[in-house]
């Protein structure tokens, strides 16, 4: 197969990639486009399998065949609720193919005595800066997710310094193989160190601030892959690569917009560290909140005409999603409108609520964005929230102190009754108290989120 | 200075970047976690690059070509993986029509 035929293969691929894109603008077509998306990668598959460079076969369909099973079986297994998990796996995956192609290169023209030049040479140094960063960076975040090792901040003296001391090394490093690049202690060197720093920039970020990492390292791969490009002068991984780093760049900025918070303050702020619970703790006793139960919400819940369910990350982790579309129906079918209000960050990952009350098959009109519900809830019976915090505190609006001030909530306290299903009195992950528990028209219910919305569905059934 | 072919890299780098760009923002948040799947298993792409480096060491090139093999294994997780959970996630996003209403 010759040069130009693969390059044509190559920008058919780059055409239905964009085009698959361009499908997921609506539910209806999202399907089709992860299809089109599909074969264009298909297509640049085999384009690069029948290049005369190809000589090995064996050892690359062992790889694709390896690759394949793990992949299917992971994608095929995972619960909808480890998502976030899975997203933040792949995303360093993507960092680790990005690092190991960009030194096999290098190991590849040593051995030739190919000395690079031009672009290249800078171009290998940051497929390996940003491919190793996001392989640990997102290894911490899994572990964060999957709960092995701890979500809070994890902090100790002297960390900003040592961060700063190890990003300035590596600014060295990256300067010194750039003008050398066939130095494999150089290579070797700046491949421990962006590894380390993957590591160390993520573990001071907090669980709550999640999605603006997840987006950020789905925007690293993309970048990872697109410097791998011009290591190889591959137009495809160019092209495929900067796509995804612009929608991870994207999705990151609706992330801090939805925090009201910079990216470096997502970044070095740790936020929900000790010194913001200790300082919300010196906050005055805003009074008593009263414990209600399902039986004493389904009175309410059956006179209401119109209930916004605002789910957080409380429900992921109750497994919440298919007792509350149970109590869904169950309203529906007692005549009362039901809609979600979805918060941009609600979960751990953007789009996290979404997925898995689809999931739970409630229909998708029903979830609502943040600006388009807000203006309802002023004529809202009730609002339930269930297992969110931070998204529904008023203090965003009203407290010029509170560490949230700013961000854009779900103004559910403007409903008539709000009931607020929690564990326990405790602050959410950012450590902030919310006054919304004291208000009057707050009722709260302690419990787990799916025992409490199963008996409340009960009782609204028996009411 | 750049040679040609590295200016016609960057040139196609930065109009996929705008194309990236516009296309994305048409996305609703409904979808942000599929896009990012999915968009995820679009940055396997790596896999082309990884065969290449797998497949053509010869006799000379152990490390290269060990190296290339892990990255083949990873990126495909990554197109392998990323396109079929996208699927999956995908087809659960149902109108309210389709769903029985009881």
């Amino acid at each position: 197969m010759t040069t130009t035929l693969i390059q044509f293969a190559y920008l058919i691929a780059a055409v239905l990639f964009i085009l698959g894109l361009r499908n997921l603008s609506s539910p209806k077509t999202a399907t089709l486009g992860n299809q089109m998306a599909a074969v264009g990668m298909l297509i640049a598959i085999v384009a690069t399998l029948l290049v005369s460079e190809v000589v090995d076969y064996p050892i690359v369909l062992a790889g694709v065949a390896v690759g394949s099973l793990i992949g299917a079986v992971a994608a095929s297994r995972i619960e909808m609720t480890a998502m976030p998990q899975m997203v933040a796996l792949l995303n360093g995956f993507g960092g680790a193919a990005s690092v190991l192609v960009a030194s096999a290169e290098v190991f590849s023209r040593t051995t030739q005595g190919n000395e690079p030049t031009g672009i290249v040479p800078g171009a290998i140094v940051a497929s390996v800066l940003i491919g190793g960063l996001t392989l640990t960076g997102s290894l911490v975040a899994f572990a964060k997710l999957q709960e092995v090792m701890t979500g809070s901040p994890i902090q100790y003296p002297g960390q900003q310094y040592l961060n700063g001391f190890l990003a300035l090394g590596a600014l060295v490093l990256c300067v010194l193989l750039t003008m050398s690049p066939l130095d494999p202690v150089l290579l070797w060197s700046l491949i421990g160190i962006s590894l380390l720093l993957g590591v160390l920039l993520v573990i001071p970020i907090g669980g709550a601030d999640m999605p603006v990492v997840i987006a950020l390292l789905n925007s690293y791969s993309g970048l990872a892959a697109c410097a791998t490009g011009f290591v190889l002068d591959n137009s495809a991984l160019v092209i495929s690569g900067s796509l995804v780093g612009a929608s991870g760049l994207i999705l990151t900025k609706i992330m801090c917009d939805a925090m009201n918070r910079s990216l470096a303050n997502v970044l070095f702020g740790a936020f929900g560290a000790q010194d913001a619970v200790a300082a919300s703790g010196e906050a005055v006793d805003q009074g008593t909140v009263t414990a209600y139960t399902p039986m004493d919400a389904a009175v309410i819940f059956s006179n209401a005409r119109s209930v916004i369910i605002v789910p957080g990350y409380g429900m992921a982790v109750a497994q919440a999603q298919h007792a509350v579309r149970e109590l869904t129906d169950q309203l529906v079918e007692n005549g009362i409108e039901v809609n979600f209000a979805i918060h941009p960050v609600a979960g751990r990952m953007p789009g996290h609520m979404n997925v898995l009350l689809a999931e739970a098959d409630v229909p998708y009109e029903r979830l609502v964005e943040m600006d388009e519900i807000n203006p309802q809830f002023p004529e809202t019976d009730v609002a339930l929230v269930l297992g969110a915090n931070d998204v529904v505190n008023p203090a965003a609006r009203e407290d010029e102190t509170s560490p949230i001030y700013g961000m854009p909530v779900l103004e559910v306290d403007r409903a008539e009754h709000v009931f607020v299903i929690k564990r326990s009195m405790n602050p959410g992950f950012a450590g902030i108290q919310n006054p919304l528990f004291f208000k009057d028209n707050t009722m709260m219910i302690f419990g787990d989120a799916k025992k409490v919305i199963i008996e409340l569905t009960d009782a609204v059934k028996n009411y | 200075m750049l040679e040609a072919p590295a200016i016609a890299a960057l040139t196609i780098l930065v109009l996929a970047l705008f194309v990236g760009v516009e296309v994305i923002s048409k996305v609703p948040p409904l979808l942000h976690t599929p896009l990012m799947s999915g968009s995820n298993a679009i940055s396997g792409i790596t896999v082309v690059g990884a065969i290449l480096m797998a497949a053509n060491q010869g006799e000379n090139g152990t490390l290269a070509t060990w190296f290339g093999f892990a990255a083949i294994v990873f990126a495909t997780i990554n197109v392998v993986g990323g396109f079929m959970v996208t699927n999956r996630m995908l087809a659960m996003f149902k109108p309210k029509k389709s769903k029985s209403e009881e």
